[in-house]
């Protein structure tokens, strides 16, 4: 596992289904190894966008690892910059660098920062950490391409709890307004921020109207249901006069029973008996 | 609607959107963003002849700086106005992390800043742009002082690749004597040499000053004018050169602290220790027109002579 390149997809639908949810088990028992030799990171919400992320890098886009600026490549944007863990593995499975280095994770002088950086590690699009940045940039990507009429596509991972800055609300009603069909917002619809429901710190709902009253077509899909989300992604109908908002419902920590839902797993390193735990978990995981 | 500039003086915004305009004919990557800043940007007619290239997103600074990088990552080059107190400040995370830090193409136009807007206060000013935005590694800051500098900083700033903040003035300023007229991004230009003393300025402040060394001239003191038009990345060899004479005055239509003073300070501490004077705004100012607040302040022929002369009687010649 993990050799492959973002190109290698098989043909048939669950033949696809299956490629997505394989690499997406690969990624989270990396992931989680990273974590614990680091000693630190942000297994909650690495986990909650391990399936959509997977789905993008293995399934929907047209990248090629040895070209990646090409200009007609689409573009990945992580907004929600601290899930490294998930966004890191899926680039080195994708041949962006080689897999060896995602031992390096956190280490001192790592192309692999705690943040994506776009100057230390090809494939990363624009640096992100602090939420409310990547959207914004997206949607400026998006309007590129309407300029030159390109047909590379803009896809942008959000947190829900990213959705409380200010800057996304400025981009999706730039967005909206602009009719920006080659744009698609995912949303990790995983309920908690760092420290509790989001429902409970500044509500989020009703999320899908708040995305339509602002010009977007929008989709709600199982955000860990490989095969709706390939669905959600599907271009076949584009060009579209809108852009998309996918809220996938997931959640913080899917696929390791103690971090399930679970906010104080937002941050944390798991044990070694954790660990095991995890690990055995996630092989019989079947990945739908 | 603005007034036009007197007779022999030039609002640098006429040389910003001129030359932004020639480029654009000549590079179809060129585009201009804007946050519903048309018409304090004098961008109509940018509008008019490329409408498809001029991207208003409305009154939302923080989306206009994600929107310019993400244009950058899309092969733009964009020219991204705005009034400097609105586009530095509120945006200055965009700015330091979509920009800078991502070393983005993006090319930043503080449009009226300093106290430009005089009347409507410290809100409107931009005083404090120049010390936040040097601040940032890797972001490029330029403050040119005449139209012909304006449209040459816009220039060099197209042609480099990477993020650059260029501050233009709307405050009427007479195009500057030059017998070299050269514009690199990070070289200073030394507008009158002199043994006795450094006078060190950049926008607004450049004509002030040569008018002041001309009548420190003919008290017989003969001041060496330096025009600091980048101050980030500085020209040290200048500054080295500005401390050989013995004293330096700065001036700068921005905040006295952090600023072009702060930056020369900083270098001349550590490896050319000179007695100093630094002339700025101590602070949010009061209300008053754009003129008589940089009378208030010292920022003027008379303010740097007096400044010249309190430096050099201190310093005991």
């Amino acid at each position: 596992m993990g050799e492959s390149d973002a190109a290698a997809r098989p043909d048939g639908f669950d033949a696809r289904v299956a490629h997505v949810a394989g690499k997406a088990r690969w990624m989270r028992r990396r992931l989680l190894g990273m974590i614990v030799d680091a000693g630190q990171g942000h297994p909650g919400g690495d986990l909650s966008a391990t399936d959509i992320i997977a789905s993008l890098y293995f399934d929907v886009l047209r990248i090629d690892a040895a070209n990646p600026s090409a200009p007609d490549r689409d573009r990945f944007v992580m907004s929600k910059g601290h899930c490294t863990g998930a966004l890191y593995t899926a680039l080195a499975a994708a041949g962006f660098f080689p897999e060896a280095e995602l031992g390096t994770y956190l280490q001192p002088g790592s192309r692999l920062n705690g943040h994506p950086n776009r100057t230390y590690l090809p494939g990363v699009e624009t640096n992100t950490g602090p939420l409310g940045h990547g959207f914004p940039v997206g949607v400026g990507i998006a309007v590129a391409g309407q300029i030159d009429r390109a047909d590379y596509r803009v896809f942008v991972l959000t947190g829900d709890g990213e959705l409380q800055e200010g800057s996304m609300w400025e981009a999706a009603m730039f967005a909206g307004h602009r009719g920006l069909g080659n744009l698609t917002v995912i949303v990790d619809r995983n309920g908690l921020q760092q420290g509790a429901r989001t429902e409970d710190t500044n509500t989020l709902e009703p999320l899908g109207d708040k995305w339509r009253a602002f010009g977007w077509e929008v989709v709600a899909v199982d955000g860990h249901d490989h095969a709706a989300l390939l669905g959600a992604f599907d271009d076949a109908v584009l060009p579209r006069s809108k852009p998309r908002c996918i809220i996938a419902t997931t959640v913080k920590g899917q696929g390791v029973s103690y971090m399930q839902h679970q906010a104080s797993w937002h941050h944390g390193v798991p044990s070694r008996d954790q660990y095991d735990l995890a690990l055995r978990e996630l092989t019989l995981e079947t990945g739908r | 609607m603005t007034p036009a500039a007197p007779a022999g003086l030039f609002d640098c915004r006429d040389a910003y959107v001129r030359t932004v305009e020639e480029l654009a004919v000549a590079d179809d990557r060129i585009v201009a963003v804007v946050n519903d800043s048309v018409g304090s940007s004098k961008l109509g007619k940018f509008r008019d002849r490329f409408p498809d290239r001029l991207v208003n997103v409305g009154i939302a600074e923080q989306n206009m700086i994600g929107v310019g990088a993400g244009l950058a990552n899309g092969g733009k080059v964009p020219f991204v106005s705005g009034a400097s107190c609105f586009l530095t400040a509120r945006a200055m995370e965009q700015i330091k992390v979509d920009c800078a830090y991502s070393h983005a193409n993006v090319k930043l136009c503080g449009i009226s800043s300093g106290v430009a807007y005089g009347e409507l206060g410290a809100t409107h000013h931009s005083i404090e742009d120049v010390a936040w935005l040097r601040a940032i590694d890797g972001l490029v800051v330029i403050v040119p002082a005449d139209p012909w500098q304006t449209a040459a900083a816009i220039r060099a700033a197209a042609a480099y690749d990477g993020p650059v903040f260029v501050r233009i003035s709307r405050m009427p300023v007479p195009e500057l004597p030059r017998s070299d007229a050269s514009f690199s991004i990070g070289k200073a230009e030394v507008l009158r040499e002199g043994g006795d003393i450094a006078i060190v300025v950049n926008g607004t402040l450049v004509h002030h000053a040569l008018a002041a060394a001309a009548r420190l001239a003919e008290a017989g003191i003969e001041a060496h004018v330096v025009n600091m038009a980048t101050v980030s990345p500085i020209d040290t060899d200048a500054i080295a050169a500005a401390a050989a004479t013995g004293a330096i005055v700065t001036a700068e239509e921005g905040l006295v602290r952090g600023g072009l003073g702060g930056a020369i300070a900083e270098y001349c501490a550590e490896h050319v220790p000179v007695p100093m004077r630094m002339l700025g705004f101590p602070g949010f100012a009061p209300t008053g027109s754009a003129a008589w607040l940089m009378e208030r302040a010292g920022l003027s022929a008379d303010g740097i002579v007096q400044a010249s002369r309190d430096l050099l009687s201190r310093d005991g010649r």
